[in-house]
C-alpha cells in the first residue's frame, strides 16, 4: 500500500512551508494562553504535543515523496527563485526534518512531567512557546533553500534555545551562565556564518543555494573572496555543531538545561547545523576544489579525530551524569565530521547514518537522566548506585541506549561504527580505525562507569530501610522505551536508515546542485 | 513647581509629533524609504521618550505590559495570518496577487504588503518597549538630587 496516498494533495505543494509556518503561529498562539493557573500551562502543552504530531506526520509525508519523485521545491509568495525565498527539500535534508520532528513529538510526550517539575507554573506556556519557536527555526534552517534564510532560522532557533537552557535556573542557578556562554559563542558563530554568506553574496549576487552553486562554477574557484567565504561559514557552523575546538559552550548548555531541553538538543541542534556543513561544503562548494578538499581532509577529518581522542577521554572524568554524556556528543561529532572528511561516498553515509543513530541513542540517554532527576534528584555519577533496582525500567532503556553509544552489535550505535570502520579501510585510512577502535574502548569505560554504578552497587539506605522502587512516570518511560526499541530494531534491520543515508550520500557525492528541479511548487 | 518643567512641557508637544512621524513612515513605506520596522522604532521612541521624561511608571500606566505581549503576538499573528489567507485563497504562501487576481496594478500586492507591514509595525513597536521596560524596571528611581 502506498502511504503517500492517504495524504491530501495539498501537502505535497505546500507541506515545506507549512513545516515551519505552523510551528511558529502556534508558538504566537501558545504565548498568548493565560499563564497564571495549572489550566494554561496543559494546554500550552496540547497545543505544542499538537503542533509537534502535524510537523512529525509532514515530514514523513515530505520524506516518502522526496524518495518516490525527487526534490520537492516551494516559490515563497510565489516569487519563483532565484528572485524569491525558495524552500528546497531533497534526499539530503528531508530525513533530517523527519527526525528533528520526531525527536520533538517525543520530548513533548516526555515534557509533560518533566516540565511540571523543572519549570516554574506561570512560566510554563511561554516556555513551550520558545519551544515551538526553536523547533521553527531547526526546520526552517533545514528546509530553506535561501543562505540568507539560513541565517535567519539558525538565529530563530538560537536564541529561543539560549532561553531554553536559562530556564533550567529554578533547578541550578548555574544555568545562566551556562546560557550566557552559549549565548557568546552561538553569536559569534552566528556573526561568522553570515559575514561567510556576504562574502558569498559579494562573490555571487545571489543568495539562492542553486545559483550560489551555478554561479560559482563560472570562476568561483579562482577568487580569494569564494575561499575567504568557505573559511568564515565552516568555523561558524563548526561552532553551531561543537567541533572540537569549538565546543566549549556545549557541555554546560547539556548540563544544566531542563532535562527535556537537553534530550531534544543533543539529539537535534547539532544535527542541523552539522547538514548545513554538509549542505555548503558537497553542494554550494565544490568538494573537488583544492581548498574544500584540503579542509574536509585536514581540518574536518582532522579536528574530528582529535575531539574524538579528547571528548572521549574528558568524558571518563566527569562527575556530573549530563557532563559525561555532553563530552561523549562531542566525541560523537568527531566520528560524524571523520565520516564526512574521507569524502567518499562509503564515508559520507557512514557519516550521515551515524548523525541519524546518535540522535537516536542520545535522545534516549538524556531522557532516562531526566528521569533519574525527576525520581531521586541524581545528577551525580556516584548518585546511580543501586539505579538498577529502584528504577529497572528507565535503567534498562539506559543500558540499551549506553551499549549502543559503546557500538555492542545489535545496536544501532555498532550499525553506523562499522559503516564508518569500512569506510576508513576503504580509505586506506588504517589509523583512522584504531582512533575508532580505541574511542570505542574510552566508550565502554565512560558508559560502563554509569552501568556499573547503577547495577553493582545496592540501592543506599535512608535510616535504617533501603529506598523503595521508584519508577519513573509512564510518560517518561514511553519515550525512552521508543528510543531504546529502536536502537535495537533498527540495530537488527538497518536496512531503512542505511538507504536513506546512502540516498543522502548520494545526493552529496553528485557535486554541486545547479539546476532547479523543474516541477516547482511540487505537481 | 514642579522640577524639569521645560523638558515636560517640550517632550509632551513632540510626543504627539514623534508618533505622527511614526505612522507617516509606516503608511508612506509603499511608496518612498520607511516601512513597519523603522516606523515601530519611532513609535516606541516616543513611548520611551515619555518615560525618561515621566518616569517609567507612569510609561505602564500609559502602555501596560500586560498590552506589550498581545501586540507582540498580534503582529506575528497578523503577518502569519495574512499567509494563511492566501493559503486558502489558493496561493502560495504569502502570495499577495490572489487577494485581488484581475487588478492590473498589482492591488493585491499592496494589500498584502500593508497587512503584513502593519503586523512589523505592532511587533516592532512591542518588542522595543519590551526591552525597555525590562531594563527601565531594572533601574532604581534617581532622586531630582541627582541629576
Amino acid at each position: 500500500m502506498n502511504i503517500t496516498s492517504l495524504y491530501p494533495q495539498w501537502v505535497f505543494t505546500h507541506g515545506p512551508a507549512l513545516l515551519v509556518v505552523l510551528p511558529l503561529m502556534m508558538a504566537v498562539i501558545t504565548a498568548l494562553l493565560p499563564s497564571k493557573n495549572a489550566v494554561g500551562a496543559k494546554l500550552a502543552w496540547l497545543f505544542t504535543l499538537g503542533t509537534v504530531v502535524v510537523c512529525a506526520l509532514l515530514a514523513f509525508a515530505l520524506l516518502m515523496q522526496v524518495i518516490s519523485h525527487g526534490p520537492v521545491s516551494y516559490a515563497m509568495g510565489g516569487w519563483e527563485p532565484p528572485i524569491g525565498i525558495g524552500y528546497y527539500i531533497d534526499a539530503l535534508n528531508a530525513p533530517i526534518l523527519l527526525l528533528i520532528t520526531v525527536i520533538g513529538t517525543l520530548c513533548m510526550i516526555y515534557a509533560l512531567p518533566s516540565i511540571a517539575a523543572e519549570v516554574e507554573p506561570t512560566k510554563r506556556a511561554l516556555f513551550y512557546s520558545a519551544f515551538l519557536v526553536s523547533f521553527a527555526g531547526l526546520l526552517g534552517m533545514v528546509a530553506t533553500g535561501d543562505a540568507f534564510n539560513v541565517f535567519v532560522f539558525l538565529e530563530v532557533s538560537s536564541i529561543s534555545t539560549y532561553v531554553l537552557v536559562a530556564m533550567g535556573a529554578s533547578r541550578d542557578r548555574r544555568a545562566l551562565t551556562s546560557a550566557y556562554n552559549y549565548l557568546m559563542m552561538g553569536s559569534i558563530g552566528a556573526t561568522f556564518f553570515v559575514i561567510g554568506i556576504g562574502f558569498i553574496y559579494m562573490q555571487t549576487g545571489t543568495l539562492n543555494m542553486i545559483d550560489i552553486a551555478r554561479v560559482l562554477q563560472d570562476g568561483g574557484v579562482d577568487s580569494r573572496v569564494t575561499k575567504l567565504a568557505f573559511a568564515f561559514i565552516v568555523i561558524g557552523l563548526g561552532l553551531k555543531l561543537a567541533m572540537f575546538p569549538l565546543h566549549t559552550w556545549l557541555p554546560g548548555a547539556y548540563a544544566y538545561a531542563p532535562s527535556f531541553v537537553t534530550a531534544f538538543l543533543a539529539a537535534t541542534a547539532t544535527k542541523a547545523a552539522l547538514y548545513l556543513l554538509l549542505r555548503f561544503s558537497f553542494t554550494i562548494f565544490d568538494p573537488s576544489w583544492d581548498f574544500v578538499a584540503k579542509s574536509l581532509m585536514y581540518l574536518l577529518a582532522g579536528m574530528g579525530i582529535v575531539g574524538m581522542m579528547v571528548a572521549s577521554l574528558q568524558a571518563i572524568f566527569q562527575n556530573d551524569i549530563r557532563r559525561v554524556l555532553a563530552f561523549s556528543s562531542v566525541a560523537q561529532v568527531g566520528y560524524m565530521l571523520l565520516g564526512v572528511g574521507m569524502v567518499t561516498t562509503l564515508g559520507l553515509t557512514a557519516g550521515y547514518l551515524h548523525m541519524l543513530n546518535h540522535a537516536i541513542m542520545k535522545g534516549a540517554l538524556f531522557i532516562a537522566v531526566g528521569a533519574f532527576w525527576y525520581r531521586f534528584g541524581i545528577t551525580q555519577v556516584s548518585d546511580m548506585k543501586g539505579l538498577g533496582k529502584t528504577m529497572p525500567l528507565t535503567m534498562a532503556g539506559f543500558t540499551i541506549a549506553g551499549l549502543s553509544l559503546i557500538g555492542v552489535p545489535g545496536t544501532v550505535g555498532f550499525v553506523s561504527k562499522l559503516a564508518l570502520v569500512r569506510a576508513a579501510a576503504e580509505n586506506g585510512w588504517w589509523w583512522a580505525v584504531g582512533v575508532i577502535v580505541v574511542t570505542s574502548i574510552l566508550a565502554i569505560i565512560y558508559i560502563g562507569r554509569l552501568i556499573e554504578q547503577a547495577y553493582f552497587h545496592p540501592a543506599p539506605k535512608i535510616g535504617n530501610k533501603t529506598v523503595a522502587k521508584n519508577e519513573a512516570p509512564l510518560a517518561m518511560l514511553i519515550p525512552l522505551w521508543i528510543l531504546a526499541i529502536s536502537a535495537i530494531v533498527l540495530g537488527i534491520n538497518a536496512e531503512w536508515t542505511t538507504s536513506l543515508a546512502e540516498a543522502a550520500a548520494h545526493v552529496l557525492s553528485g557535486g554541486p546542485i545547479v539546476e532547479f528541479p523543474h516541477a516547482v511548487g511540487g505537481h | 513647581m514642579s522640577p524639569h518643567l521645560i523638558l515636560k512641557v517640550v517632550a509632551k508637544m513632540l510626543i504627539p509629533l514623534i508618533a505622527l512621524f511614526g505612522f507617516y513612515v509606516q503608511f508612506h513605506g509603499d511608496f518612498g524609504p520607511g516601512g513597519g520596522f523603522q516606523a515601530g522604532v519611532i513609535l516606541a521612541a516616543a513611548v520611551i521618550l515619555y518615560a525618561l521624561i515621566f518616569g517609567v511608571d507612569a510609561a505602564k500606566k500609559a502602555v501596560p505590559e500586560s498590552w506589550i505581549r498581545i501586540g507582540m503576538s498580534f503582529g506575528v499573528l497578523l503577518y502569519g495570518g495574512t499567509g494563511v489567507a492566501t493559503w486558502f485563497l489558493g496561493g502560495n504562501f504569502l502570495d499577495y496577487t490572489v487577494f485581488a487576481p484581475h487588478s492590473t496594478h498589482a492591488a493585491g500586492q499592496h494589500w498584502g504588503i500593508f497587512a503584513v507591514e502593519l503586523g512589523v509595525l505592532c511587533t516592532v513597536t512591542c518588542a522595543m518597549l519590551a526591552i525597555f521596560y525590562a531594563f527601565g524596571s531594572r533601574i532604581p528611581e534617581l532622586s531630582d538630587e541627582d541629576w
